[in-house]
């Protein structure tokens, strides 16, 4: 893929949309940093098993146990769109 | 004001507790040397004017401290220093807040960092860049850099930082003070505003180590509301305050004295090293081989949990969104766009890319299988040593603007700190020169896990005979 198909296809990924201006700087940062990062292409670590946790590496499980919460308010207080308790959003189904 | 910028947090409680002065008056002219230093310095993003009525005891009672804008305080703005956070109220406390209300410290304000802790310099910051107290052209470092730079220009008593790749200790070093990293787990991220899971930790940043004990006793502990708590008992650290470090081998790691390691920052850690062989350590050389690799690794890994952690800024429970939005996908695209910065978006996009099929195996895992030759390193070396001296940062503060155009130039800052979140250790930074232009040089030093106490011992022999960490830069306002 070249340099801007890649940008192009993460920005989809990622979702976040960016200018055609910012495609190119991004993309020549981009490339400047994957470029360092493969680096590691160099380091021979076939058999090496991928390190996926600190001092425990499993997870970590509890209780699924109710509780009261009493903030309510104070989330929807930060939504940037609501109706009465519900977040507003616009419309998903055709 | 003028004898309590010289006194330690452990002493103005002290004289809280014996009366000799009050503590809403403590609190009140912190607030008022904030309002007045802070429009040139840019080090605060929020003050709150008119102490809280405080709970709870501990020797910190009454101490005013600054926590770092990605850190929850019920009630209170919480940022990020984000455009896409900027109006959001924090619902609850983080737990190192709940902490440290309980044992009655106030917190004074919030402090200015790089966006999601995205840097090394607090320049990419939706605020604009903190200046460095001791110079003003000069960055802080970063990400806490403001927490950094308030504790060294005295504008509190000691702050809250967190460190995913030397953010507590980089800026630390640049500011000349001491910013501490605990082991992964000692201390909850619970309302730490996620950046990487797997290497974030929440630290103190205070003028010595004295304090610094203090405050661990009181951040340290386990807690069910994070699951990578560890269920291990913490030691009172303040019974490390002692200045026999007979014996403690230290290691020093060649890798970490080659090119890029500025001259002046050489012959300061040198000296340290020799400080501590006439103290009656035990000195050697060690060896990780891995460590040119870490730059990579972290990176990878980092971005790449950053890139997942930072998808619930959608615009649709908090945060910014973008009026225009006609469509749920057109909501996320526009409003990611407009609420994140350049610095976000280039760790977001690196992260995505490390983690998309097809690219996966390349960069993801094998910076896993990077990291853990990389831990074992750190493994091998604790085997033969107790703790290891380096440089924190290659370099002393930095002019703001001079690495801003070239992002790789930036993360290659973090090259002597970022090892020690791979491997999950604690390390702490504190200050042991000065520049001949007068900007503060810190040395690194990295324990074994969960044994903090012999940093601080080494730490605190070193302040008891050198005087760096009583310098107090003189405010150009």
């Amino acid at each position: 893929m070249s340099k801007k198909k890649i940008v192009e296809y993460v920005s989809e990924l990622a979702r976040i949309r960016i200018d055609p201006q910012e495609k190119e700087c991004l993309g020549n940062q981009l490339s400047r940093i994957i470029d360092y990062i493969d680096k590691l292409k160099e380091l021979d670590a076939e058999d090496v098993i991928p390190m996926r946790g600190l001092h425990i590496e499993r997870n970590v499980f509890r209780e699924d146990k109710a509780g009261s919460f009493e903030s309510k308010k104070s989330i929807l207080d930060n939504a940037p769109l609501r109706e009465g308790d519900y977040f507003k959003i616009p419309k998903v189904i055709e | 004001m003028n004898k309590l910028e010289l006194s330690r947090a452990l002493d103005i409680a002290e004289k809280i507790r014996k009366k000799e002065i009050d503590e809403g008056e403590v609190y009140d002219s912190y607030v008022k040397k904030i309002e007045k230093v802070n429009p040139s310095l840019n080090i605060f993003v929020d003050v709150y004017p008119g102490k809280e009525r405080l709970q709870g005891d501990s020797p910190l009672r009454g101490v005013p401290i600054a926590v770092k804008d990605n850190i929850c305080v019920e009630g209170k703005k919480i940022t990020c220093a984000s455009r896409i956070l900027k109006s959001h109220i924090a619902v609850y406390d983080a737990t190192v807040i709940k902490r440290i209300k309980d044992n009655g410290l106030a917190v004074i304000g919030t402090t200015n960092m790089d966006e999601f802790a995205f840097g090394s310099s607090t320049e990419n910051s939706c605020y604009g860049p903190a200046k460095n107290p001791w110079n003003k052209d000069y960055v802080v470092g970063g990400s806490s850099g403001g927490s950094a730079a308030a504790v060294a220009a005295r504008l509190v008593p000691m702050a809250l930082g967190s460190d995913t790749g030397g953010s507590i200790r980089q800026p630390a070093s640049l500011c000349g003070v001491v910013g501490f990293k605990p082991t992964y787990g000692r201390v909850s991220r619970y309302g730490l505003v996620a950046f990487g899971s797997s290497l974030d930790q929440i630290g103190p940043i205070t003028t010595n180590f004295c304090d610094c004990a203090y405050l661990l006793n009181i951040i340290c502990g386990f807690d069910e509301r994070d699951s990578t708590s560890v269920k291990i008992g913490a030691p009172d650290f303040t019974r490390s305050l002692d200045d026999n470090i007979r014996d403690i081998k230290i290691g020093i790691p060649k890798e970490y004295f080659g090119e890029g390691l500025d001259g002046e920052v050489d012959s300061a850690i040198k000296k340290t090293i020799d400080f501590y062989k006439e103290k009656g350590a035990e000195v050697k050389e060690i060896s990780l081989p891995h460590t040119e690799y870490a730059v990579a690794t972290y990176y990878i890994i980092a971005s790449s949990e950053a890139s997942s952690n930072l998808q619930r800024f959608d615009g649709v429970r908090y945060g910014l969104r973008t009026g225009s939005a006609k469509d749920l996908k057109s909501l996320y695209l526009d409003s990611r766009k407009e609420g994140l910065g350049g610095e976000a978006k280039r760790r977001i996009f690196l992260g995505t890319h490390s983690l998309s099929s097809g690219y996966y195996d390349a960069y993801y895992l094998k910076a896993l299988k990077s990291r853990r030759l990389i831990k074992n390193d750190f493994d091998r070396a604790f085997e033969k040593v107790d703790a290891i001296l380096t440089p924190t940062s290659p370099t002393p503060a930095f002019k703001i603007g001079e690495k801003t155009d070239d992002p790789l130039l930036m993360y290659l800052s973090d090259i002597y700190t970022i090892s020690v979140n791979l491997a999950g250790l604690p390390a702490v930074s504190f200050p042991c020169a000065f520049t001949k232009g007068n900007l503060p040089i810190g040395a690194q030093l990295i324990g074994r896990e969960f044994q903090e106490d012999t940093l601080i011992k080494l730490g605190y022999a070193f302040q008891e005979s050198t005087d760096y960490h009583k310098r107090i830069p003189e405010l150009d306002l």
